[in-house]
């Protein structure tokens, strides 16, 4: 794949939500390949290209902890704002009294991957893109520890490290090892504004390697 | 308001705490927050931005542009209400708004950044704007927080104190006094690390050269506004920035921060004071167009 790059990522903490646990938020085994793909999308991306996620690999064990925080709870409902909408010209803010919840999150601590990505060209690409270039602007920006946001492990305040992975082998933590880690977010479908469908995928880490390519999608 | 900044920005800001407790753990009985495996003490993300908008509040009392979003008190929905006043509409007419002006999203978005400096600077989720298809749903802000956590393991101290004056009537009849408990850091210093991206300051927010200043500004009088018997004694000793010579910048933002190394000195058993660390900047490590500065 002469589009591929490979990626190491790491951080003290990360948290990538599973979906039925959002409320009190507990973190996946591993990264979410829609995860890692906003870690690319941070360094690099155009609307010309997809990045498309081929492999994980989990270098550091697996370890949690937890962090209870205030959290801002929820929107107020839209019959109340209609009576605040006549309310005229206040002052403004988040009621903390009312709106602030304690919640627990369980968090993965001293994480480390390899992403291993291809991107793809889209119809939106201009005429004066090509792969190559996108290629040289991403091995750039990975080599310069440039990039267009701070890339973050699932959280914004988790900032995820990044470089380019340089070695042909990667070593992981589970050599040897099959952990079947259920389903798994794949990534949303956003293929309609109106409805943005989440897709699933049997995860199993084979090795330390989380293998996305051909893996079956539910939704 | 000024340009928005064009360049990335890297920050790491050295605090320390005497006799008080930095930041509770509801988790904990409000002890003091601490990683239980290594014992260090953490001050999360959200306990220092909490402190950075208190500050801007306190400083410019809602003067035009620098609204604060999240405080106290009032529902959230009535902010939102005042974007769909500026573009005279209401939530039902949105929709019907949205085929006439299909950027009504980005002008609601605009306005909430323009108006407010926390959500120009770290960003918030509009949520009640997703209705009817209304993208401007999540502003990413430029700035971004880690958790802070201290440099060497901390121990909280429990400390029992005393009240004459007894609450109830009841339990007047049966005792004098009442007990209550305090939990202290004896003394700890904690070091967060912040990013600024120039590239979301520029396509989102507009987060501008004056208010970096004012970011400075907020971050090393943090703690001077926030005193009160929980906290004891807490105060910003370092602000060092890194300014990038690009947008995107020049280095990896882990080399930058390496390049800062906060150590207890030698001799010292107990830390207890700011004098019993030292801080060093490798500045070898540093790329030629990365400019570094003290602030304090």
């Amino acid at each position: 794949m002469s589009h591929g790059v490979k990626v190491r990522v790491w951080g003290e903490l990360a948290l990538f939500s599973r979906p039925e646990m959002k409320v009190e938020r507990c973190s996946y085994d591993v990264m979410t390949p829609s995860a890692a793909r906003g870690i690319l999308e941070a360094i690099y991306w155009h609307p010309g290209l997809r990045w498309v996620i081929d492999k994980i690999h989990v270098r550091k064990p697996i370890r949690f902890t937890s962090v209870r925080r205030n959290e801002v709870k929820s929107k107020v409902l839209a019959s109340n704002v209609l009576q605040v909408m006549n309310g005229g010209d206040k002052p403004l803010y988040i009621s903390s009294k009312e709106e602030i919840v304690q919640r627990a999150a369980i968090l993965l601590r001293e994480v480390e991957y390899v992403i291993e990505a291809h991107f793809e060209m889209t119809e939106q690409a201009n005429g004066s893109d090509n792969p190559g270039k996108f290629k040289d602007i991403i091995m750039r920006r990975l080599r310069k520890g440039e990039c267009y946001h701070m890339p973050y492990l699932g959280c914004r305040e988790f900032p995820a490290n990044f470089a380019l992975w340089e070695d042909e082998k990667i070593d992981t933590a589970y050599p040897g090892e099959v952990k079947d880690l259920g389903y798994m977010l794949y990534d949303f479908d956003y293929s309609n504004p109106e409805e943005i469908q989440p897709m699933f995928f049997r995860a199993e880490l084979r090795d330390g390697v989380l293998d996305i390519r051909d893996c079956e999608v539910v939704r | 308001m000024g340009e928005a900044i064009k360049n990335r920005y890297e920050f790491v800001v050295l605090f320390d705490v005497e006799n008080g407790n930095p930041n509770g753990d509801p988790d904990a009985g409000n002890l003091p927050r601490i990683d239980p495996e290594s014992g260090y003490g953490i001050v999360t993300d959200v306990c220092l931005k909490r402190k950075i908008r208190n500050y801007v509040e306190t400083v410019k009392e809602d003067a035009e542009g620098y609204k604060i979003y999240i405080k106290e008190d009032v529902p959230l929905n009535r902010s939102d209400n005042t974007a769909y006043e500026y573009l005279n509409t209401n939530e039902k007419d949105v929709k019907e708004l949205k085929k006439k002006d299909p950027d009504v999203d980005r002008k609601i978005r605009d306005f909430m950044c323009k108006n407010f400096f926390d959500i120009r600077t770290f960003g918030a989720v509009m949520t009640t704007f997703v209705k009817a298809a209304l993208n401007c749903g999540q502003v990413r802000g430029p700035v971004q927080l880690g958790f802070a956590r201290s440099i060497d393991p901390i121990i909280s101290q429990e400390v029992t104190i005393t009240r004459v004056a007894i609450t109830t009537e009841k339990d007047a009849e049966n005792k004098s006094t009442e007990m209550g408990r305090k939990n202290i850091v004896p003394y700890a210093l904690y070091r967060a690390e912040g990013y600024i991206s120039a590239n979301l300051a520029r396509k989102v927010t507009g987060f501008s050269e004056e208010d970096l200043e004012l970011l400075w500004d907020a971050i090393i009088n943090m703690f001077e506004i926030d005193h009160s018997a929980a906290r004891g004694k807490m105060a910003v000793r370092e602000l060092i920035v890194f300014r990038h010579s690009k947008e995107l910048g020049d280095c990896p933002a882990y080399k930058l921060f390496d390049a800062i190394e906060v150590k207890k000195r030698e001799d010292v058993l107990y830390p207890r004071q700011y004098k019993d660390y030292s801080v060093t900047i490798h500045e070898d490590q540093v790329p030629d167009s990365v400019e570094i500065s003290r602030k304090i």
